[in-house]
């Protein structure tokens, strides 16, 4: 099949940028969407050109390192998958597909469709993790730990960082992600003792990081490549209020 | 209290001050829709009840006194859950300072949630006018103080009036179907077993509270309220 | 070169305990003074960081990707291995031990592989109490699976997603170092080169992708936690990015390289669909426990698997290990899928791929049964090929996965050049010449947690302070020729693209370097690589510019040291005259078509030095000695 690409091009973070337009042909419907990019790539190096900028690495859609918006959609049109597991067969011949990085202040882009995500990083440096020296743990069945709990934290922990879900968000907020991180720990025991400053520190980090506020529409959870859920978003909202009210740090 | 202030450090704080102040402002709507309900029962009784808010809380309270302290509360109610909403909102636009050339986001989003802005901006208009038609009565053109059911048949009567305050009822049952469902989103009810009649709920309170205020102008217009 | 793999004296269950008391401390307040670089972000290299930066140290660490949570162990699927015994049913660190050092083909260090059975133990407590959200029983406690054909249940999981949760124990581990100030994270830098002062590894030369910018950084000491190099195959299941660059560099710069040639295909990845395949999906391992293997009797079968009768189908593991059948180890039920591809009776529309059939399950058990086992992978090949496994049988078909050869250690971690530690996947590591399912994560966090940061301490303790920084003209002198080699590849400008290099490079190993390996195919690679590698550099077209992110530069000098590499794996392929494990020379099968190891002759490491591009490397060898464990032939019959 054959495609038309406008593709996002911008040499540098303080570039300007524009869509370029492309004709990807000969496209198997086999292909991933990257495979796409690739062979597209390979044409403009022949020609003399720069090749098209984007993430990527693992190709199996854990590493959370891609990512962009086909037709305005992050990952594009498929639920619970990455742009690296879309493939092919989902367009049609002719199909005019628009390809633009994730828009977001604090996610600036980097050159075409890369951008800077390290504010991501910054949340979690910020409380996202659970204080334990290497060696000091207790033997591990010693704390009995709750189906229930375990499975919340596991659904919670799945999230991959893509990013997706600030790109998709009207108010750019990285809440879903924030959320997801302050589910999974608060749902552990090991996670108690750092529970409530933990809360405090990422959700000001994120503000800080110029991310917007969650109004609840739900396009992070549509988006999302992992199925994190607007719930984690509530779990972190009552966190927050408890960390004020009911274990007031100080 | 400088727990409540440390509120408004952080994005998550401001929503909780809305999400109270939320709270504040549903009680008074639907207080004010079921106290209405009485012009059903004629005029005296509407009269009544307009003069008993006035005395409510005698003799601990002065005639009026304890009504203007709910003012104050819900003007500052109001206040804040305005001030947060545009801080918020100036806020997000600043965060996606350049947008997409295709955004396919708004199909996923209820249309109630992508209105809130503008429903809360046509909600203030209005409340400003419904204060000045029937409470103050400056935009009232037959406004009789002291007679409530008067100005409220009368008001009504008339039809640009009736059909815009119809009109201004559905942003309003917008507002409030997503406000409530964000307010136990805002304040973390995420009990799964509770989960999956949130919107139920929040359904419910918007379409009782809408079809309530509607049916006022609806019955003055029918002949159903009058003399 | 001298190898001096530094085995402490004693029983082999008591040595890593007495090693520990034997190392020197450094004082507390002077960690801080001590500078260590970490360049990989991995189990391995993050464990590592956050645990040196928690001592005290004061540490750098680099990754290539955007974070360090995007590392490639991130992609670990299956499991860890831990001697908990917690199900009761015979397991032990001797077990463990055993088990290891038999899965590896007897090829890998006795008293290294003890030591990673007893930290395992430490390794799950660790997790644990970070928030790892292991598998969990009703009761609470940690559930436990049997994995890659061991016999006890010893294996730790977190959905079909262990090692991303392990990782992201670490990296949350590593970030709260950041935080501290102790670690200084740096994203986005490729290492290109490793700088020596007086023998010593005292930094390395960076990229920053970002801008170009060509930095130097000094320390202490460097330990390179890099992975390994499947990518020499180009299709594998790595990532793109996974490189052989950082441990090549440093192999030139002195460090001798083990086993290059012990590679592990995996029999159960999606087969490669058209030329413009850019990498191989692995499907869990797990698929083995219901699906049945085939292929047609007859070659050029091409009708449809619901019209070949049951008479014209061979279930050719079956029917080779009647015991084992569909569940034979990795490197034998890989070995046999290409034997019946070869044979011209693979299937799919390439003719490259093996049935992995699920309709007899499907009869037995009903599909809700199998939907409940396998729904997520068979929801994963659906979208990947579009085909629906639960009406046709999946095709499958092995590719390269992990590496066991890497930098040559000794009991310490150290390379043959003093302050170069190698860990995880990037040293030759505990697994001989094959890795069991589930114990590649277990290695690398073993590595980084437990056994670095106490043996980095004995190296430092016993440094002579200095103030080498990288106003030391060794720093100037490495940087010139990285910046001289970005130029040089920018310049060619020629007529093929670094991408049509690597896929060329890799067809040739696939096909004499891979599953099966010959003499004369060997001989053949030998000749063929040197004309590719000059074929690169005089016809490379590598866009763009040196001063900016370039992604295809990036890809060019990685492709430019495995066109170095692939030539010092098809030496040792070549000079190990002997099938051992994942290394199978075609010349060496028993009657039944079996490796046949040479213990006599091949009982050791092979240990290679750098004598320039395109000079014949030098082996050296490190004796293996079993004390512990009888040597035996592998048999699953």
């Amino acid at each position: 099949m054959k495609l038309k690409l406008h593709v996002w091009r911008q040499n540098g973070p303080g570039n300007e940028g524009r869509f370029e337009d492309y004709v990807a042909e000969n496209v198997s419907e086999h292909m991933s969407f990257l495979e796409m990019l690739d062979v597209v790539n390979e044409q403009l190096i022949a020609r003399g050109d720069e090749p098209i900028a984007f993430d990527h690495d693992c190709r199996e859609g854990i590493c959370g390192s891609c990512g962009f918006m086909i037709n305005g959609e992050p990952h594009g049109p498929l639920p619970s998958t990455t742009v690296c597991q879309l493939h092919m067969r989902n367009y049609r011949d002719g199909d005019e597909l628009w390809i633009e990085p994730w828009r977001a202040t604090a996610f600036p882009v980097i050159r075409d469709l890369i951008v800077d995500r390290s504010p991501l990083d910054r949340i979690v440096q910020a409380g996202g993790y659970i204080s334990v020296r290497t060696g000091s743990a207790p033997e591990a069945n010693n704390i009995a730990v709750p189906k229930a709990n375990a499975d919340l934290a596991m659904d919670a922990a799945e999230c991959i960082a893509c990013g997706a879900c600030v790109a998709a968000c009207p108010n750019a907020s990285a809440m879903l992600f924030t959320g997801a991180k302050v589910t999974h720990l608060g749902a552990l025991p090991q996670g108690q003792p750092e529970r409530y400053t933990r809360v405090v520190e990422m959700v000001t980090m994120h503000d800080d990081e110029g991310f917007g506020h969650c109004t609840n529409h739900g396009a992070c959870q549509t988006a999302c490549p992992k199925n994190i859920k607007v719930d984690y978003i509530g779990r972190l909202n009552a966190d927050l209020r408890k960390a004020k009210f009911r274990h007031p740090a100080g | 209290m400088r727990r409540v202030f440390s509120l408004w450090d952080s994005t998550v704080g401001k929503k909780i001050m809305m999400a109270t102040t939320g709270v504040i402002l549903i009680g008074f709507v639907v207080g004010h829709m079921i106290g209405n309900l009485k012009v059903y029962q004629g005029a005296d009784a509407f009269n009544h009840y307009a003069e008993g808010l006035r005395t409510v809380g005698e003799p601990f309270f002065g005639s009026g006194q304890l009504l203007w302290i709910i003012r104050i509360v819900l003007l500052a109610a109001v206040g804040i859950h305005i001030l947060a909403a545009v801080q918020l909102v100036m806020r997000s636009r600043k965060a996606r300072a350049i947008g997409y050339r295709k955004y396919e986001g708004d199909m996923v989003f209820s249309y109630a949630s992508r209105t809130m802005t503008w429903g809360g901006l046509i909600i203030l208009g209005f409340v400003v006018y419904h204060l000045m038609h029937l409470t103050f009565g400056n935009a009232h053109p037959d406004f009789v103080h002291g007679n409530a059911y008067h100005n409220f048949v009368t008001g009504f009567q008339s039809w640009p009036v009736s059909i815009a305050y119809i009109l201004t009822m559905i942003p309003l049952g917008f507002h409030l179907y997503h406000g409530f469902w964000s307010m136990l989103q805002t304040f973390g009810a995420t009990n799964p077993k509770m989960n999956h009649v949130r919107r139920p709920i929040a359904a419910a309170l918007a379409g009782v509270v809408v079809l309530g205020n509607i049916s006022f102008p609806v019955a003055v217009l029918a002949g159903l309220v009058g003399y | 070169m001298e190898l001096n793999s530094r085995i402490p004296a004693g029983p082999v269950d008591e040595k890593w305990s007495r090693h520990r008391f034997e190392m020197k401390l450094v004082n507390p307040a002077n960690k801080r003074k001590h500078k260590v670089i970490v360049v990989g972000s991995g189990l391995a290299g993050a464990a590592a960081s956050a645990t040196m930066a928690e001592l005290g140290y004061d540490v750098d660490c680099f990754c290539f990707q955007d974070s360090p949570r995007r590392a490639h162990s991130i992609a670990a699927q299956g499991g860890i291995n831990a001697a908990k015994n917690y199900q009761a049913d015979g397991d032990s660190v001797q077990r463990l031990f055993y088990d290891t050092v038999k899965g590896g083909d007897f090829r890998a260090r006795e008293a290294n592989v003890h030591r990673l059975a007893e930290i395992s133990l430490n390794i799950i407590d660790q997790c644990v109490a970070q928030g790892v959200p292991f598998a969990r029983e009703y009761g609470g406690n940690l559930a436990n699976r049997s994995f890659g054909g061991a016999q006890v249940s010893r294996t730790f999981y977190a959905r079909g997603q262990t090692g991303q949760q392990l990782l992201l124990g670490a990296y949350q581990a590593l970030e709260k170092e950041v935080r501290s100030g102790k670690v200084r994270m740096h994203t986005r830098h490729e290492m290109l080169d490793l700088v020596l002062i007086d023998g010593r590894a005292r930094g390395i030369v960076t990229r920053d992708l970002m801008n170009g910018a060509i930095e130097s950084w000094a320390a202490d000491a460097v330990v390179l936690a890099t992975g390994g190099y499947s990518n020499v195959f180009f299709l594998s299941t790595n990532a793109k990015g996974c490189n052989v660059t950082a441990i090549w560099r440093a192999h030139r710069r002195g460090a001798g390289f083990a086993n290059p040639c012990f590679t592990q295909i995996h029999p159960t990845c999606i087969p490669p669909s058209g030329d413009y395949q850019s990498k191989l999906t692995l499907m869990s391992e797990s698929l083995r426990n219901d699906g049945r293997i085939w292929v047609p009797v007859k070659q050029g079968d091409t009708r449809p698997p619901k019209d070949i009768p049951e008479a014209e189908r061979d279930y050719y593991l079956e029917r080779h290990y009647p015991s084992f059948g569909n569940l034979a180890p990795r490197d034998i039920a890989s070995r046999r899928a290409k034997e019946a591809v070869d044979e011209g009776r693979g299937v799919g529309p390439s003719g490259v791929g093996v049935y992995l059939d699920f309709r007899d399950s499907i009869g037995r058990l009903g599909r809700d049964v199998i939907a409940e086992r396998y729904g997520n992978l068979f929801d994963m090949y659906a979208n990947i090929t579009g085909e629906n496994p639960y009406e046709v049988p999946m095709r499958i078909y092995p590719a390269p996965h992990y590496t066991m050869g890497g930098l040559w250690v000794d009991y310490n971690l150290m390379s043959t050049v003093p302050g170069l530690h190698v860990a995880g996947e990037a040293n030759f590591s505990d697994h001989g010449a094959n890795r069991l399912g589930a114990s590649a994560l277990m290695q690398g966090l073993a590595d980084g947690y437990f056994i670095l940061p106490l043996t980095i301490g004995d190296y430092i303790a016993r440094m002579k302070p200095d103030d080498v920084d990288t106003s030391h003209p060794a720093f100037a002198d490495v940087e010139r020729e990285v910046r001289e080699q970005a130029e040089r590849l920018l310049s060619i400008n020629g007529s093929r693209t670094v991408n049509d290099f690597h896929r060329e490079l890799g067809a040739l190993m696939w096909e004499y370097c891979g599953m099966a390996r010959s003499e004369e195919g060997l001989r053949t690679a030998l000749r063929k690589i040197p004309e590719l590698r000059e074929q690169f550099w005089r016809d490379v077209r590598v866009p763009g510019g040196a001063a900016t992110l370039n992604q295809s530069l990036e890809h060019a000098g990685r492709v430019a040291d495995f066109l170095e590499f692939a030539e010092l794996m098809c030496y040792d392929a070549l000079d190990r005259d002997e099938s051992c494990g994942g290394h199978f020379r075609v010349e060496h099968e028993t009657a039944e078509g079996e490796a046949r190891r040479d213990d006599e002759r091949f009982a050791h490491a092979s240990v290679w030095e750098f004598t320039g591009v395109g000079n014949t490397p030098k082996k050296h060898r490190e004796e293996l000695t079993f004390e512990s464990v009888q040597l035996a032939q592998r048999s699953y019959k």
